[in-house]
């Protein structure tokens, strides 16, 4: 059962030579093999460049390189196929990219690998991150492993799922408006959207620019300490990143909440929410004051508009950032007389009807006569949101809340109603929106079917830290996150 | 706001995006539900209120003027749909 390790364990079983970072992989490969068939996470991977990694990796163990030097020397990670992986294809979910090969590596993926990682396979999604439940994907869907009628989430699911179902150790997915955790909730893993400009975004695809992280998906709170604590830090290349120390995540993580203050947003607590999931998130928060937290309510009055001043903000950027897919230097091309005509038909063919419904809106909010009245306004609403959120950690370490409305739902239930679908990013949105961190881990299961639920715990700007002790404390007092998933 | 006055095929051109009609219509009314949505932004009150374009604006990020390799010219036509003689080639522009 070696698959299920988490990366902590696997990480001392290297360490002692109990296991090599080959059989490490092979376990991943296995129960790729064994099925994937039905989660449908992977889009591909690559055994032998794999194979290769690892290799190298029980090369360096038996050298006597260790993990204090390398932390996650012979860690099998698999990623998103929005990061670029030098020499392994990237479709980001979508046709219009044809057979394209990345030329070069993302920085994390660099650092994933001075870090010792074994780095593979192309994680599914929701074609170009546009989407909830990772049925936006060109390819085919990725289904939940907790029941697998239902939808893993998105637009991370290819991620999430791989995670819950044990085919990886952790995966690294992005997140917009809640794509890492609103996946990471939904199948039952542990979820990270790190501070706006904390994680570089080299070499992720651009989605929409000013609300775009990488994160961790991970079996417990230890990992994704250990890798953000890996993939963050200044990069030259992306100049929104933040020249700022990174701490060491694992530091803090000791089980102890005394003399932390957190909030709970009395408008994240109203209509729509599931009553267990309202009841799981309440027995949390008692268990988080059992801790040694203090409780109170915060109040966020202009969340309500976060759903609205998202979907004109993004598919702005969207529509801007799309426009590289014109079939000139990479990706698919339908032939037309002229350029313009080239373009429309490369497009028109090339993608899929939520990217087609998200670049039309986008277009249109930055057009002539529609700037001030949409985008605009929008930004205005977004610098609103975000100063409800400065204003509530100025009393509370942290702000505690559901991470969905509901726990997974079913395939096909809301792919003909996008603005329902829209709506199940409720609680993930405003973080993207004020650039703080957010977290979702496990916090319990529906009755019947047996569903994961998670919490989302989001914090201060650079508010990491805070995150993973609080997630920590809780984890280790919770049996949540042992539950194995039935494809797991 | 008026999304009443909504033509996709005007907005479908400024994207270069074509549609099929049956997209046109099916777009044209799920956007028109969406718009319709954020409407209630023009419930909040932003007088006064900066724009946020990003969350964290940082200026005048530059790096040392050194010169660094830049991708080689093979590798950045290895994803080319058509290409000849070191080139990208697309349709004619200028006649």
């Amino acid at each position: 059962m070696l698959h299920r390790l988490t990366v902590s364990e696997l990480v001392d079983q290297l360490g002692r030579r109990q296991v090599s970072a080959r059989e490490a992989l092979e376990s991943c490969l296995g129960q790729i093999g064994r099925i994937d068939g039905q989660l449908k996470a992977f889009l591909s991977h690559d055994p032998a460049d794999a194979m290769a990694q690892a290799d190298a990796a029980d090369r360096d163990l038996a050298a006597g390189v260790t993990h204090a030097e390398k932390p996650l020397l012979g860690v099998p990670i698999a990623l998103k196929d929005v990061l670029c992986h030098r020499g392994q294809p990237l479709n980001c979910g979508s046709k219009i990219l044809g057979n394209f090969i990345s030329p070069y590596n993302a920085t994390v993926v660099e650092k994933l690998q001075a870090a010792g990682a074994v780095v593979f396979g192309r994680l599914n999604m929701d074609e170009f991150a546009m989407g909830s439940s990772t049925e936006n994907s060109a390819f085919f869907t990725t289904r939940n492993p907790w029941d697998i009628t239902r939808i893993p989430g998105g637009s991370s699911g290819g991620s999430a799922a791989a995670v819950a179902a044990n085919e990886a150790f952790a995966t690294l997915g992005s997140d917009t408006g809640g794509s890492i955790r609103q996946p990471a909730a939904l199948c039952g893993c542990v979820g990270l959207k790190p501070t706006y400009g904390r994680v570089s975004r080299y070499g992720l695809v651009a989605f929409a620019s000013s609300l775009d992280q990488i994160g961790p998906f991970t079996k417990s709170t230890r990992d994704a300490a250990l890798i953000t604590r890996t993939i963050s830090g200044h990069d030259p290349r992306d100049s929104t990143s933040l020249n700022e120390p990174v701490p060491d995540y694992l530091a803090g993580l000791n089980g102890d909440l005394r003399g932390l203050r957190l909030g709970l947003a009395k408008e994240f607590m109203v209509g729509g929410l599931d009553p267990e999931v309202r009841d799981a998130v309440d027995a949390a928060v008692k268990k988080l004051q059992e801790l040694g937290a203090t409780i109170e309510e915060v109040s966020l009055p202009h969340s309500e508009h976060a759903v609205a001043t998202y979907y004109i903000i993004a598919t702005a950027e969207a529509s801007a950032n799309l426009a590289r897919f014109d079939g000139v230097r990479y990706g698919a091309r339908v032939a037309g007389a002229d350029p313009t005509e080239m373009y429309e038909r490369t497009r028109g063919a090339g993608f899929g009807a939520e990217v087609k419904r998200r670049i039309i809106l986008g277009t249109y909010v930055l057009s002539s006569g529609y700037y001030d009245a949409y985008y605009l306004r929008a930004q205005k609403v977004r610098t609103l949101i975000r100063q409800d959120f400065l204003e509530a950690f100025k009393k509370v370490d942290a702000i505690v809340s559901p991470t969905t409305p509901t726990a997974a739902f079913k395939l096909g239930e809301k792919t003909q109603d996008p603005l329902q679908m829209y709506l199940s990013d409720i609680f993930t949105i405003s973080c993207n929106l004020a650039g703080i961190s957010g977290l979702s881990l496990p916090c319990g299961f529906t009755r019947e079917p047996k569903l994961p639920i998670g919490l989302q715990l989001l914090g201060q700007p650079l508010g990491e830290s805070t995150l993973f002790r609080i997630a920590h404390a809780y984890e280790q007092a919770t049996p949540w996150h042992r539950d194995v998933a039935p494809l797991g | 706001m008026a999304a009443n006055d909504f033509d996709i095929h005007y907005v479908a051109d400024l994207a270069r995006l074509q549609l099929t009609p049956e997209e046109e219509q099916r777009l044209g009314s799920q956007l028109g539900n969406i718009l319709g949505y954020v409407e209630q932004l023009r419930t909040v009150d932003v007088s006064g209120v900066e724009p946020t374009s990003h969350a964290f604006p940082l200026v005048n990020v530059t790096r040392p003027d050194v010169a660094r390799p830049g991708i080689p010219q093979e590798e950045a036509l290895q994803n080319a749909p058509l290409k000849s003689n070191g080139l990208f080639i697309v349709p004619k522009i200028v006649e």
